[in-house]
């Protein structure tokens, strides 16, 4: 009356008891639902208001020691920039007090003979200070003083009628991304690092609760093989994980209008790769750690923080350190953020996709070899 | 009293560090992410990938670039001889940046026109872009200043001095590795006691500790003080690695420091153990840590400013401790702020601590099913 | 069938584990054969090495030498078509609780390939069987110990198994449960031909069983059928009559003290006695005065003999557990009155009244589920009551200050203790926790280590202790204070014969110096060593009083004699009957 364990037809219903069986138990488990649907939700809010790396409104405090025409037309320039939200103050010593309590990033000081100065050969000195200890803040707003500065220069050749002596003009073209607006890069980077938590969190956790609750034993002495038991696994969430993906996507485009120039399959393409490679790592991890604390554990120690930091979502790859970049090699999310970005901002560029698609590829098989080879039929 | 708080701190440190596993997991993860992570966090830009395209080809225009080539932010990748070959490169991430020099670039600067020069920039990575962008800018700047001493030009009317206070070099490593330890100084306080009620529940010893004359007050003591024993550990040793390793400087006072140390781990302990008692079983637990730990790294201002964030969401990182010690962690680092200026810093902390501190002792009895 | 015909096959199988530092050898040289078409019972105490046994013979380990036949196939290496030919139900069997009792059977129905078009067919013969058909659509963890056993079976039973292996698939289930299971066994054997091996620690059940393998730290002690087992102790087993002026305990206690016993254990109204090889009864002075009659040895006889043999010089009996205080002054220590506990509109104790005296031994009796636990967790205040009176030592435990406490000792059902820490490491805390110092602090420790036989043990680890050491640890940190009031919550479930009578040596021991001790149980048999017992289903209390009145309550005239387990059924029958009413 049994069918053969090794015909097809029983394999094929073995898996679709398995797939389903796994599908009633999410749909009745509303944690499951929570990791893959709430969690992209609330992290990507949280994420895409959270972090934002562009500054505008940066409190300046302007310190002009003998104020004058010129000073005023000066601050006057300064105030156009919308970067800016100027406070005059009345000398340096209040000036620097507000910085250290942080109500000010920085300080524009005209000393008293701006006015003479200024139409001196050597020209005027413009002493400014930035607060360093945010370095990138404090870059990004020497480099906003600078274009205003420039600006302003204009205005007062202009008025001089006189021709302004730059000798080389700067032209930036900023391609794919003309307005800079860091939301556009860090949404689809925010995709990858939450599809990473979801696939390996929801993997690691069933696969170590079967165990603990005795059911792994059960399912063990049935005529089951181990490829199905981990295809029974694999199938239901990634399909979930996908039903995430696409939450995620539909947010970025419609919430925070980020661009998407390349093409629907190829990102769905890529996203189910790299569901593939993330489910592998959480297999991987719940085999080995068989129960749900420590497989929680390293989940949260291997999957967030590394994907965060060191996938180039945030920090540039290239000005890592050479060790530290060959370490980017293992982590996953790297391969998706570039695919990522390059899809969503700059079209079907066939080279970055195609390069590291193959990087995806290897190392979700290399997971899957790895996983087939610790997974065994026995109890030990 | 004391000594039954006692047997019961002990208790938790054994359960602890008595076995290797979880003794590891405590204490070389983050050592070994702070190493990773000091080195590879950084806004910092170096050898820029940049591709020249020069239609020029005379002296000006090969000193210009010299300049690119002599700056260690910038890495020479390839010359481009024609224009189709620009699109391609960008596209393909060879090059971040593109130099295009015009064949009228050497007149125009003889002759004393402004002569352009095109940056054409991946803005795929907008906050890269942006600061390749102001390393191409300052190379720029010189150039001109430069050209217009030597060729005896007017100059422009007012130069801009900039200075960084603190950080002269803004080296953003000096920014990020403090955040570092506020960073790692949580995840490992989670990790400690996220878990600690919730696994005593679901091992049933939880409630053999609820029928022993240990009073509620106790229990929580002897939950937390582990949890402040181990981060205090672990926060010397991130900073001992961050002083001599990194070489970020340690300006203010360690008793301002450590004032902050203690409060943060406070703060934190609270709300992991008022998430752990919250929690009826372990996965909870882990659910419910992570669901903190993910907002309140990404609120905290640790990668990028509080001040960028919308005005709803710069009010949700009020309740974030991570918020507040980050400031006083960049603050005594780098700028030796005095205590008193910080005081607003530390009674926030220390309210969120006793808050969840008082729910999570609550909770201990009147959460049971 | 087959090699030689035989379901299942061992030939010199070593199986070995290491557990942290240690190696442990869980099977040493076993050799045996299961006979098809019976019922097999696979007895011993815990670590004899059961579950490994079972899970060689399903293919789930690898045995380190020796060959596993299992119905003529290899055991090791064809173990794919061994687990499509047999069913294993294991020790937990893994249901999947957030799936419906259709849902469940569907998934194994897949696994084990049943075509669809016989599954409607199989589904009703399962249902009938088990009694389960007005349940499936019922969540698997929402039925109750007994259904979920009944539903594992089940599911092990899709596709008709020519060899089903049962890991104690009855422990921690209700008497009523139990007789189902073992009627659906019977009825496999006899209408499918189906051969059983079935491991239990419940010693009745060996006689029920065909033939009986006795196993023991790994290697088989004996082999046979279980009427033959006892025979060698004819003439040594007899039933000792209770004098008016002692008590059942009084007399146990004395006569398990003395050498030439090997086991006095209270059976029903007498204590029933097996004494050694060269006993004379008529001359052993200890029956001078008393009333004795031979009975016939029974299977648990030849258990207890043949383990005594083997642990010769163990035993621990006899010694002294508590400083002796006064017994008891008709003062009620605990008083329970219409106690009531609601989760949502389910009530998990409804109007539960009961005493319980100072040194008295009060049990409650039930099921899983029965609000046993329920209860007791609200008499430690662990757990606010919805509704009712509750006092022990005269206050709301739930209420009282935290020095009240100190009066009670709380063992809880899963030896609750931290198993990352030594014993003596657990022993500190605890003795710390209830707030002893100093010498006094040592004493207690040295007389938990000692008393307990757990000197040998000291630095291991708690939890990779086995069975019996942890329960004994469990009870000696519940009893570093030398508490007034000790709750034990089944304190017994899981552990084997041997410790069982150990344990409650200890407790009778405690009773006599004083203690009142209330103790949750589902072993019928342990009922008869309480003072006074309480029945429960339900959340209610179906009887109440001493052993013998709840049993002659149960008097009727087929059963004339009833047993605790008789009159517990009799008394869940007829709750059922008027609740259909």
């Amino acid at each position: 009356m049994s069918a053969s364990p090794n015909s097809r037809g029983g394999a094929a219903m073995r898996l679709r008891g398995l797939v389903r069986k796994e599908f009633f138990q999410i749909l009745r488990d509303p944690s499951s639902i929570a990791i893959a649907f709430l969690m992209p939700v609330v992290l990507l809010l949280v994420f895409g208001y959270g972090v934002s790396l562009d500054a505008d409104h940066i409190p300046i405090a302007v310190v002009a020691e003998q104020p004058s025409g010129d000073t005023a037309a000066f601050v006057a320039s300064m105030r156009h920039n919308r970067y800016f939200s100027l406070t005059e103050v009345g000398d340096m010593r209040a000036a620097e007090t507000a910085m250290m309590a942080g109500r000010v990033n920085g300080i524009i000081h005209l000393r008293a003979d701006f006015g003479r100065r200024l139409r001196s050969t050597d020209g005027a000195p413009i002493q400014v200070i930035v607060n360093g200890v945010d370095a990138n803040t404090g870059r990004i707003i020497s480099g906003y003083v600078q274009g205003a500065w420039g600006q302003w220069l204009q205005e007062v050749a202009r008025a001089r009628g006189e021709q302004l002596n730059t000798p080389v003009d700067l032209e930036p073209r900023v391609w794919f991304n003309s307005e800079l607006r860091s939301r556009n890069f860090l949404v689809p980077g925010l995709i990858a690092i939450i599809m990473t938590l979801i696939g390996a969190m929801l993997t690691a956790l069933v696969m170590a609760r079967e165990w603990e609750r005795g059911t792994m034993e059960a399912l063990m002495v049935t005529p089951v093989a181990i490829r199905e038991l981990l295809l029974g696994k694999l199938i239901p969430y990634f399909v979930l994980g996908m039903g995430g993906m696409a939450l995620s996507v539909a947010m970025a485009l419609f919430l925070f209008h980020v661009p998407l120039r390349g093409s629907l399959w190829l990102l769905t393409i890529a996203s189910a790769l790299f569901l593939l490679v993330a489910l592998a790592m959480g297999l991987l991890i719940s085999i080995i750690a068989k129960n749900q604390f420590v497989a929680g554990q390293v989940a949260l120690v291997v999957t967030f923080l590394p994907a965060f930091i060191l996938s180039g979502f945030l920090f540039d790859i290239d000005s890592m350190p050479a060790v530290v970049q060959l370490l980017t090699h293992v982590i996953a999310a790297r391969y998706f953020v570039a695919i990522l970005q390059t899809i969503f901002m700059a079209g079907n560029v066939w080279p970055v996709i195609l390069s590291n698609a193959f990087a995806l590829l290897v190392m979700a098989l290399l997971f899957f070899a790895v996983v087939r080879r610790k997974a065994r039929k026995r109890l030990e | 009293m004391w000594r039954r708080i006692f047997a019961l701190v002990k208790k938790e440190l054994l359960t602890l560090l008595q076995d290797k596993r979880s003794r590891f997991v405590v204490i070389g993860p983050p050592l070994l992410q702070l190493l990773v992570f000091g080195y590879a966090a950084s806004f910092d830009l170096n050898h820029v990938s940049v591709a020249v395209y020069n239609e020029d080809g005379g002296v000006a225009s090969r000193q210009l670039i010299a300049r690119f080539e002599g700056s260690p932010n910038f890495r020479l990748v390839r010359n481009v001889q024609s224009h189709a070959e620009i699109a391609p490169l960008i596209d393909n991430r060879e090059a971040l940046l593109l130099l295009h020099i015009g064949p009228q670039f050497g007149r125009d600067l003889t002759v004393g026109t402004p002569a352009p020069l095109q940056v054409i920039i991946d803005g795929r990575d907008s906050n890269t872009a942006l600061i390749a962008l102001n390393y191409v800018r300052t190379i720029v700047t010189d150039f001109n200043r430069a050209w217009t001493r030597d060729h005896n030009l007017q100059g422009p009317p007012a130069n801009l001095q900039i200075r960084a206070w603190f950080n002269p070099n803004l080296e953003s490593r000096w920014f990020i590795i403090p955040g570092i330890v506020g960073l790692l100084t949580l995840v490992v306080t989670m990790v400690v006691t996220s878990l600690s009620v919730a696994r005593e529940r679901e091992q049933g010893t939880f409630d053999q500790l609820l029928v022993t004359p240990l009073r509620p007050t106790e229990i929580l003591i002897g939950k937390a003080l582990p949890g402040v024993i181990i981060g205090l550990f672990e926060a010397t040793l991130i900073i001992t690695v961050a002083v001599f390793w990194f070489d970020v400087p340690l300006r203010g006072h360690l008793l301002t420091l450590y004032t902050g140390v203690l409060l943060f781990l406070l703060s934190a302990i609270g709300a992991g153990l008022m998430i752990s008692s919250l929690a009826v079983t372990q996965q909870q637990g882990l659910l419910g840590a992570f669901l903190f730990l993910v907002p309140a790294i990404i609120l905290s201002g640790f990668a990028t400013p509080i001040a960028n964030m919308p005005a709803v969401v710069q009010k949700i990182t009020l309740i974030d401790p991570l918020r507040y010690f980050m400031v006083i962690l960049r603050g005594v680092f780098l700028e030796g702020t005095p205590f008193h200026l910080l005081i607003d810093q530390f009674w926030p902390m220390a309210a969120i601590g006793i808050c969840t501190l008082a729910i999570a002792g609550w909770l201990f009895r009147h959460r049971m099913y | 069938m087959g090699e030689g015909g035989y379901a299942i096959t061992f030939a010199r199988v070593d199986k070995c584990f290491s557990v942290g530092p240690r190696r442990v050898e869980a099977l040493r040289g076993v050799d045996l054969t299961v006979r098809p078409g019976v019922v097999t019972g696979l007895i011993g105490p815990d670590g004899a090495g059961k579950t490994t046994l079972m899970r060689l013979a399903a293919g789930l380990l690898r045995a380190d030498a020796g060959r596993v036949s299992v119905l003529g196939l290899d055991a090791d290496h064809d173990a794919l078509q061994v687990q499509s030919a047999i069913g294993y139900m294991p020790q937990r069997f893994g249901l999947y609780e957030d799936l419906s009792v259709q849902e469940n059977l569907d998934l194994y129905a897949d696994l084990q390939g049943v075509p669809p078009a016989q599954r409607a067919a199989r589904y009703a013969e399962l249902m009938h069987m088990t009694g389960l058909g007005p349940f499936t659509r019922r969540l698997a963890g929402h039925l109750s110990g007994g259904m979920k056993q009944k539903l594992g079976l089940a599911c092990t039973l899709v596709r008709a198994p020519r060899l089903l292996l049962l890991d104690e698939p009855t422990v921690g289930v209700d008497p009523v449960s139990r007789r189902e299971l073992w009627a659906i066994v019977y009825r496999l054997v006899q209408d499918e031909r189906m051969s059983v091996l079935l491991s239990t620690a419940y010693l009745d059940e060996a006689e029920r069983c065909a033939e009986v393998i006795l196993m023991h730290e790994g290697q088989v002690l004996s082999h046979g059928e279980p009427a033959g087992f006892g025979r060698y102790l004819a003439g040594r087993t007899f039933a000792v009559e209770v004098p008016p002026d002692s008590s059942k305990r009084a007399l146990q206690t004395r006569l398990s003290e003395r050498a030439g016993v090997i086991d006095a254990v209270i059976q029903k109204e007498h204590v029933r006695l097996v004494l050694a090889e060269a006993i004379d009864p008529a001359t052993f002075d200890v029956l001078h005065g008393l009333d004795y009659r031979p009975v016939e040895p029974r299977f648990e006889d030849h258990f207890i003999a043949s383990l005594r043999k083997q642990q010769s010089g163990g035993g621990g009996n006899g010694t002294e557990v508590h400083a002796s205080r006064h017994g008891d002054d008709g003062e009620a220590v605990i008083k329970v009155e219409r106690l009531q506990r609601r989760f949502g509109d389910f009530y998990a104790v409804k109007d539960v009244s009961f005493d319980v005296h100072r040194g008295e031994v009060f049990g409650l009796l039930g099921a899983n589920g029965a609000g046993k636990s329920t209860t007791f967790r609200m008499l430690c205040g662990l757990l606010p009551a919805s509704g009712g009176q509750l006092r022990v030592a005269g206050v709301d435990l739930r209420r009282a200050a935290a020095a009240a406490r100190q009066r009670i000792g709380y063992m809880s059902q899963k030896f609750s203790l931290y198993g990352s820490l030594s014993v003596t490491q657990n022993l500190e805390f605890f003795a710390s926790a209830y707030g002893l110092s100093g010498m006094r602090r040592g004493e207690r420790i040295a007389w938990a280590l000692e008393t307990f036989e757990l000197t040998g043990q000291q630095q291991a680890a708690s939890a990779d202790l086995p069975l019996g050491y942890k329960q004994r640890l469990a009870l000696a940190c519940a009893l570093m204070h030398e508490p007034d009031i000790l709750f034990l919550d089944e304190p017994t479930s899981g552990v084997d014969p041997l410790a069982r009578r150990e344990f409650w040596h200890r407790i009778n021991a405690l009773a006599e110096a004083g203690v009142t001790v209330l103790v949750t149980t589902h072993f019928m048999e342990e009922a008869e060593y309480c003072d006074r017992l309480a029945i429960m289903a339900a959340g209610e209390i179906l009887s109440l009083g001493t052993p013998t009145e709840v049993k002659a309550a149960a008097r009727s005239a087929q059963t004339p004699d009833p047993s605790m387990e008789d009159a517990f059924i009799a008394l869940i029958e007829q709750h059922a009957a008027e609740a259909a009413a």
